[in-house]
């Protein structure tokens, strides 16, 4: 596919509107439909395209997989250091009134981060399955 | 009235079509892209429904992403699908009658959008009321997901990872893992 000149071409324009879509699902989530999961999937199918048409390697280069592998993780610890932030301040796990100055600011807080916990891991986790996949033939021939 | 009926018969005609269709193909590749073409079916499915969040999920991970998923893990997989040796006339049996309980169960249940149904009467009237009152969100969707039921959210995001490191586990040890396990050995030998 690499020397498919519509694929590239179209792709290298498709990249940044997919990831900006994906962060607007993302943060947009509180007013209209969206919410982590979805705006996850959306960033993470905008590396995977990269990674299609390019080659897996380009795709490697253009997001590491140690990196990768750091934010799949660093997404399940912002969800639960939300919840533990909130119990260091006095209230129950994940209970996010404390968070903010009124209670109804402290819940915009706690949302917003927690689904951006979500995203991170559902992105890198999609990405990351997918670089799996696509290189196990190597691994396995080496 | 007549609208949303001929809609619905319309989406549940597609999807009858591409699941007889999905019996019948033996390639797999088609079997992917047609499970890809139900779960888009199935999102119009939620819209119509009014249920717009689940629509985005099911269309984005549905249709999306697990479709490039089961394209890149299916590259190991035989092109084509043996032909099953074992008579289909139990499975074939098994079905009918599970559907046709679940047919005749789905007679109790409270017509859509009744308001007097149970579920409209136990916690949902407080959610609504608390998604723009004590929580100032418009998506009362998010609201539930991510504050009332943010327990819940957290071990689904917990679940998410732990399926992508057991895949990664599985998929990346062959490297690593043979080089440890030889360097030991040979030295045992050495001594020995």
């Amino acid at each position: 596919m690499h020397n498919n000149p519509i694929l590239r071409i179209s792709t290298k324009i498709l990249f940044a509107p997919i990831i900006l879509f994906g962060l607007y699902v993302q943060f947009h989530g509180d007013f209209g439909p969206g919410g982590g999961f979805q705006a996850g999937v959306i960033v993470a199918s905008a590396f995977i395209l990269y990674s299609l048409v390019f080659g897996i390697e380009a795709g490697k280069k253009l997001f590491p997989s140690n990196i990768n592998l750091i934010l799949l993780a660093l997404g399940g610890i912002i969800y639960g250091g939300v919840g533990i932030v909130s119990m260091l301040l006095g209230d129950e796990f994940l209970a996010y009134n404390i968070l903010g100055s009124s209670p109804q600011s402290g819940q915009h807080i706690g949302i917003l981060l927690v689904e951006f916990g979500v995203g991170l891991t559902v992105s890198n986790v999609m990405i990351a399955l997918f670089n799996a996949f696509a290189s196990y033939d190597k691994i396995k021939e080496k | 009235m007549i609208s949303e009926l001929l809609i619905n018969a319309f989406l549940v005609t597609i999807m009858l079509s591409i699941a007889i269709a999905l019996i019948k193909t033996r390639t797999v590749i088609f079997t992917v892209i047609l499970t890809s073409a139900y779960s888009l079916v199935a999102a119009l499915m939620f819209i119509t429904l009014d249920a717009v969040d689940v629509a985005f999920t099911e269309a984005s991970v549905g249709a999306g992403i697990s479709t490039i998923l089961f394209l890149a893990a299916m590259a190991y997989l035989p092109k084509k699908e043996e032909e099953s040796i074992s008579s289909e006339f139990v499975p074939a049996l098994s079905c009918i009658i599970l559907g046709g309980i679940l047919i005749w169960c789905s007679f109790d249940l409270p017509e859509i959008g009744q308001l007097t149904a149970p579920i409209h009467q136990h916690i949902a009237p407080e959610y609504i009321k608390g998604s723009k009152e004590d929580i100032g969100i418009p998506n009362i969707v998010t609201s539930v997901l991510a504050s009332y039921r943010g327990y819940d959210t957290f071990g689904e995001t917990i679940v998410v990872f732990t399926a992508g490191v057991a895949v990664l586990a599985l998929l990346q040890k062959k490297n690593p893992a043979k080089k440890n396990k030889s360097q030991p050995k040979q030295k045992i030998r050495k001594n020995a």
